[in-house]
């Protein structure tokens, strides 16, 4: 076939599809719902919630979850379109890891080395590492779908941002049951369960998201 | 054409196409042809694999412009756009050859003669037209070869207007599709 013919063909298709902003957000909203619905009927907030919001420990472990997912989520709506420059994001997103590691370490110097494992062990690690994958199934399956209909240039590497933007939801929400504040059981834990999630995110992306 | 002038023209061109205008959306198909062949041809000498049907790579990468063409923003520049999905088309077909290559000897195909890439015609999509079921068939080749309008092409195919559009969406993917898939 000829170019030409080709250039005919497709001008006479004048289907226009949604943008991948308007689809994601089309398919986080039931998504997020049915999250936040099983994380109230299944798990729940701590019952010392008010008490512990004056916490700093806690307050800083919710601000980075959500602070990891609010900064996925605009990276993940950049990598959704071809050429679209990452900058300001990927700063965003840096600083989590980076203030993490701060409080790990003042964390360090205030307690005692004898306590270091006991405080990093938490009282229900496992438990952590299953509810924040099961919440975030949702989020990542929906995310996955509706980026079906956009052209991201690196399929691995948006679907590995869909899987830590789907953490960082759960975790957010997780994060206001879990009894354990200290940045040394967030540091293992938390990472643990977002980089579970991240990686699934990169397989289901390199097989789902090319275009 | 200066890189300021088409980056405004093509611009324009999306805008109006975004709003109906299929002779501005022909005329901006039209210049990114001309733009990829040149792009596809450079980047093929550049790493010394100058047998690959460049009119083929052009072909596709337009198709995937058109399907993907949502997700441009009209706030943004075009150009990168534009090339960030031409790379990508063209990672794809390299792939794709490198695996060819593998095959044994008398399976690849016979090497095209010189003119045919001066020609501005691909052979791919004749290929894969042929794996289209018969109505999706017709429908590309009433109205890209024959030349037909959409409601034209309605009328002789017998069904409404709107289902000549749908049609003929689906089977431009369902090509996309097939070209993913490894080509013809």
């Amino acid at each position: 076939m000829k170019t030409d013919q080709l250039v005919q063909l497709l001008a006479r298709d004048t289907t226009l599809r949604q943008s991948p902003g308007r689809s994601l957000l089309a398919a986080l909203l039931p998504a997020g719902f049915v999250t936040a619905t099983g994380f109230a009927l299944l798990v729940g907030v701590r019952p010392d919630l008010p008490a512990a919001l004056r916490s700093p420990w806690f307050d800083l472990k919710v601000l980075l979850n959500a602070a990891l997912w609010l900064a996925a989520t605009g990276l993940l709506l950049r990598l959704a379109r071809p050429g679209a420059s990452l900058r300001g994001w990927w700063p965003a997103l840096c600083a989590v890891p980076i203030v993490l590691v701060l409080a790990i370490g003042v964390e360090l110097l205030r307690v005692p080395p004898d306590q270091w494992w006991t405080l990093a062990q938490g009282s229900n690690s496992t438990w952590c590492l299953r509810v924040i994958p099961a919440l975030a199934g949702a989020p990542l399956l929906a995310a996955l779908l509706a980026l079906r209909n956009s052209a991201p240039a690196h399929p691995a590497r948006t679907g590995a941002m869909a899987g830590l933007m789907s953490a960082g939801l759960a975790a957010t929400l997780y994060a206001l049951h879990c009894p354990d504040d200290s940045p040394l059981f967030v540091g293992l834990w938390y990472v643990l369960a977002a980089a579970i999630v991240t990686a699934a995110g990169a397989l289901l992306g390199a097989r789902w998201l090319r275009w | 054409m200066e890189p300021s002038e088409r980056e405004t023209q093509w611009a324009l061109w999306m805008r109006a196409a975004a709003g109906g205008d299929e002779l501005a959306y022909r005329s901006l198909l039209a210049s990114l042809a001309q733009f990829l062949r040149r792009a596809v041809r450079q980047r093929f000498t550049r790493i010394g694999c100058g047998n690959v049907d460049v009119e083929d790579v052009v072909q596709e990468t337009l198709l995937a412009i058109h399907l993907k063409r949502h997700t441009w923003r009209s706030t943004d520049p075009v150009t990168p756009w534009v090339v960030a999905i031409s790379r990508n088309k063209t990672i794809d077909v390299l792939r794709r050859r490198g695996r060819r290559a593998e095959l044994p000897l008398d399976e690849v195909p016979e090497p095209e003669s010189a003119d045919a890439t001066d020609e501005a015609a691909g052979h791919d999509l004749a290929l894969m037209l042929g794996t289209l079921d018969e109505r999706q068939r017709r429908i590309v080749q009433l109205v890209s070869i024959e030349g037909h309008s959409s409601r034209s092409a309605a009328e002789s195919l017998g069904i409404s207007e709107g289902a000549l559009r749908v049609a003929l969406h689906r089977s431009l993917k369902a090509l996309a599709a097939r070209w993913r898939e490894g080509g013809a």
